[in-house]
């Protein structure tokens, strides 16, 4: 068989299209559609690739970067900041009781403790990329769940760092100790003392940072005008690819040195150009990684080794399972989110793997054990999303939220016209404003913890994915008159409008929306009554800044309602644009146009706007009739 | 020493001569408050509480306002509907104003002449305001003759200055005199109102 690119570019390709699509078709979720899609082209079945998978694997562990950098880019400040205690509260104990346990465990199984501990680490971690693939898919990110899970795997990542710094201190016997071959070329601080090492990391954690805010912006601005699609792309790669060489190169995981360069990002103007650049990649990245860690599972080590490989699997899973239940409880999940998040997290990780081969080269484990355990790893992945599954179809219905809350046979109340999808602190405005004028609403949440809470406070509320058909029909939508979209993911947005439109056209549909670039896509989906989160808000804050420096209250109030009127007339005029080379180009030139409406509004208002007040006109006209007849 | 309350109603003051010239003379005194209606309210959404407290600790009342179409800016019409409640400004419990004294201070782009039975507008300002002094008399209050700044189109500043002036005069006056309501219904319009008074000491 010829080992070319292309045929083996058409290998992966041709398994991701078919299985991947019949994954997500039976429910299972596009990750194990991959590892499938790996299983069945890999070396124990059909064949189609053979040990070239570790390489593959090792180019698609890419993918992992460039995810961590987006969610980066999703992530303010602030918000890190808010998720300090869950990061380093959770995610510290997750990491150090999970170690401890599975080192215990490993001594019992006459590991020695080097060799324990080694195993105890490297398997306490969990998969990134499957985990947040999982919750995206699910809409889950948001909830308390998803955000647990996110600090989790964060603190994970970085505990990475002192892991390999430990790894050399457990080598037991001597090492084989080329270096050449562990370490892709060395790194800069090999063979440094402590404090150098030390400060030659934080220097260059600076240094991505004082790039970012400093260099990076003006660079996409100038790349930006030159209109060339592709040299913005360009752009976008090589700031992934340049941070994560200079991470490996100082010794740091290139994902936590993505992740970095993401936040550093998040609040410049290119952020959306960016996302959906660096987006197709990373899909395809990760898709080519989950079909290669299919692929390296070896099922002739696995009947060799079959229970052993059962036994560690099965320990992993529950010990991984009862410690984050156990943590969650701690935390104070509720308990459909604490299930949510600790059997989302059961499987091992994707750096295991590196750590593995890298424990391997320091003399701690074995050839032998390597290999199981690498066979383990990848089967706590592969089962990771079954696990989940399983957790949402048998455990979740009996310990969790319902979906519907039990209600007499007559469950239908005419008088629920109106239902509000998504709680958040959007939605939860409009519904107790609704309630303070007796208008009874339905709610529905993908959150359970505040479905209980809500359910508690005498709310009508459904539980579940609101894109779902079902689950609308539950909750009326074919009686009630009006839906508000007030749930804060865009994807789930869109996704619901067209469900909505499909199966309940008679519905009024009120979408929020985040921002403009958010704006443009409900408009291009169709929908009237979009509401900007931010707009009315802000603008009152101008209103106050105009009184406080003296204007005339009702002037400003009549501006900025003129100013909204503006807003959303110009916002029309640019959804129709739909061009992405163009679009860069527009968007500058709408805050110029913005900036001239304004100071025409300003204009407009304070002269022929005003025609009925004291209108010069009048006071020219009597003047001129006064000089023409001095008795007036 | 009389309290005066100056209910101001103007939607474009930025805009304004009369009035802007006329707030910069009231005086900073105890007992005189400016009640801005359309800085306070820029909504419309009167705080009938607030108001009715404001009517209650003050004797004189005035509504000052430009003329517009024989009446006053929108705002003040919003202000009387709401403020004036039955059962507390009029009807038959409604007592919380009796005796207070109340009186326009307008301008009018109009000058005094055509303001004639025989003039240009065909009626005299004081049945113009009849709907202000109907209001009055519903809410038992008395209810005097404006303070009038007329043809204004044709005010230069010095005599739109000179207004001023006799504006706060006029509310000296009123604040520390315990004038009669007879003295005070002499004048046909409180411009002239220091003239009188200073005759009737002489």
């Amino acid at each position: 068989m010829e080992h070319s690119f292309f045929y083996k570019a058409l290998v992966f390709l041709g398994a991701a299209v078919l299985f991947v699509p019949l994954a997500k078709k039976s429910g299972l979720g596009s990750v194990l559609g991959y590892l499938i899609a790996g299983v069945i082209i890999g070396p124990s079945v059909m064949g189609f690739v053979g040990a070239e998978g570790q390489d593959i694997m090792h180019y698609a562990e890419f993918g992992v970067v460039m995810m961590l950098f987006l969610i980066g880019l999703e992530l303010e400040p602030e918000l890190l900041w808010k998720l300090r205690k869950s990061i380093l509260g959770l995610g510290g104990l997750q990491v150090i009781v999970t170690t401890v346990v599975i080192a215990g465990i490993a001594m019992l199984f006459h590991f020695s403790w080097q060799q324990a501990l080694a195993l105890g680490m490297i398997l306490s971690l969990s998969s990134t990329a499957i985990v947040l693939q999982t919750m995206a898919e699910k809409g889950l990110m948001k909830t308390s769940a998803g955000q647990s899970a996110f600090a989790v795997l964060l603190f994970q990542d970085i505990a990475v760092i002192p892991m390999l710094a430990l790894f050399p201190l457990l080598a037991t016997t001597d090492i084989l100790h080329n270096s050449s071959d562990a370490h892709e070329a060395g790194t800069w601080v090999d063979g440094q003392p402590a404090w150098l090492h030390a400060t030659i990391v934080l220097g260059v954690i600076a240094a991505v940072i004082a790039v970012g805010r400093i260099a990076v912006r003006p660079l996409l601005r100038l790349v930006a005008k030159t209109n060339m699609r592709e040299i913005f792309t360009a752009t976008a790669l090589l700031i992934v690819v340049g941070i994560a060489v200079l991470m490996t190169r100082v010794g740091l995981s290139p994902a936590l040195g993505a992740f970095l360069a993401g936040v550093v990002l998040a609040n410049s103007e290119y952020r959306h150009e960016l996302e959906s650049d660096i987006e197709p990649f990373k899909g395809l990245l990760l898709g080519v990684f989950f079909i290669a860690v299919g692929a390296s599972i070896d099922f002739g080590l696995v009947s060799q080794h079959l229970r052993e490989i059962i036994m560690w699997v099965c320990i992993l899973i529950a010990v991984k399972a009862l410690v984050l239940l156990l943590l969650g409880k701690v935390f104070k999940m509720g308990t459909e989110q604490n299930f949510i998040f600790s059997f989302g997290l059961t499987q091992v990780g994707e750096f295991a793997f590196v750590l593995f081969s890298f424990s391997f080269q320091q003399g701690i484990l074995s050839q032998e054990t390597t290999n199981v355990m690498t066979a383990v790893v990848a089967i706590s992945m592969g089962l990771s999303p079954l696990i989940v599954m399983v957790n949402e179809k048998l455990l979740l219905p009996r310990v969790g939220t319902e979906e519907t809350e039990e209600r007499p046979a007559d469950d239908i109340d005419e008088k629920h016209s109106v239902i509000i999808a998504g709680f958040g602190h959007f939605g939860s405005t409009i519904g107790r404003f609704l309630r303070a004028n007796r208008i009874p609403a339905t709610y529905l949440d993908m959150d359970s913890d505040r479905v209980d809470a809500l359910r508690k406070m005498g709310f009508k509320v459904f539980y579940g994915d609101v894109s779902r058909v079902d689950l609308l029909q539950a909750a009326g939508a074919d009686k009630a008159r009006i839906i508000v979209i007030a749930i804060s993911s865009p994807e789930k947005r869109l996704e619901m409008i067209e469900t909505i439109k499909k199966h309940f056209p008679h519905l009024h549909m009120l979408v929020r929306a985040a921002n403009r670039y958010d704006a443009y896509d409900l408009m291009n989906a169709g929908m009237l009554h979009i509401y900007r989160e931010s707009l009315d808000t802000s603008l009152r804050v101008g209103v106050d800044v105009m009184s406080l420096l003296g204007h005339r209250r009702y002037t400003a109030r009549r501006q900025a309602a003129n100013f909204i009127k503006y807003d959303e007339a110009n916002l029309k005029r640019l959804s129709s644009i739909r061009n992405p080379d163009e679009y860069v180009v527009a968007a500058r030139k709408f805050f110029e146009e913005i900036e001239a409406t304004i100071q025409s509004d300003r204009q407009y208002l304070l002269s022929e706007g005003d025609m009925s007040w004291d209108p010069d006109s009048l006071i020219e006209e009597v003047r001129a009739s006064l000089q023409e007849n001095p008795q007036g | 020493m009389r309290k005066i309350l100056i209910i101001f109603a103007h939607p474009v003051l930025e805009k304004s001569r009369v009035h802007k010239r006329l707030l910069h003379h009231i005086p900073h005194l105890d007992g005189i408050t400016v009640n801005d209606l359309y800085e306070n309210y820029p909504d419309f959404d009167i705080d009938v509480t607030r108001e009715q407290q404001l009517l209650l600790a003050h004797d004189i009342i005035i509504w000052q306002h430009p003329l517009y179409w024989y009446s006053a800016p929108a705002m003040l019409k919003q202000w009387q509907d709401l403020v004036l409640e039955h059962g507390w400004a009029y009807g038959k419990d409604g007592y919380a104003l009796r005796g207070k004294k109340v009186f326009n201070v307008i301008s009018s782009g109009s000058s005094l002449q055509s303001y004639q039975r025989e003039g240009y507008q065909h009626c005299t300002i004081t049945e113009v305001l009849k709907p202000f002094e109907r209001t009055a008399e519903l809410c038992r209050m008395t209810y005097l003759p404006p303070f009038w700044v007329s043809g204004t189109h044709k005010l230069e500043m010095p005599q739109i200055n000179e207004y001023g002036k006799r504006y706060n005069q006029l509310l000296q006056l009123l604040r520390q005199e315990n004038l009669k309501d007879e003295e005070l219904m002499q004048a046909s319009c409180l411009n002239d109102l220091i003239e009188i008074s200073q005759n009737n000491l002489a």
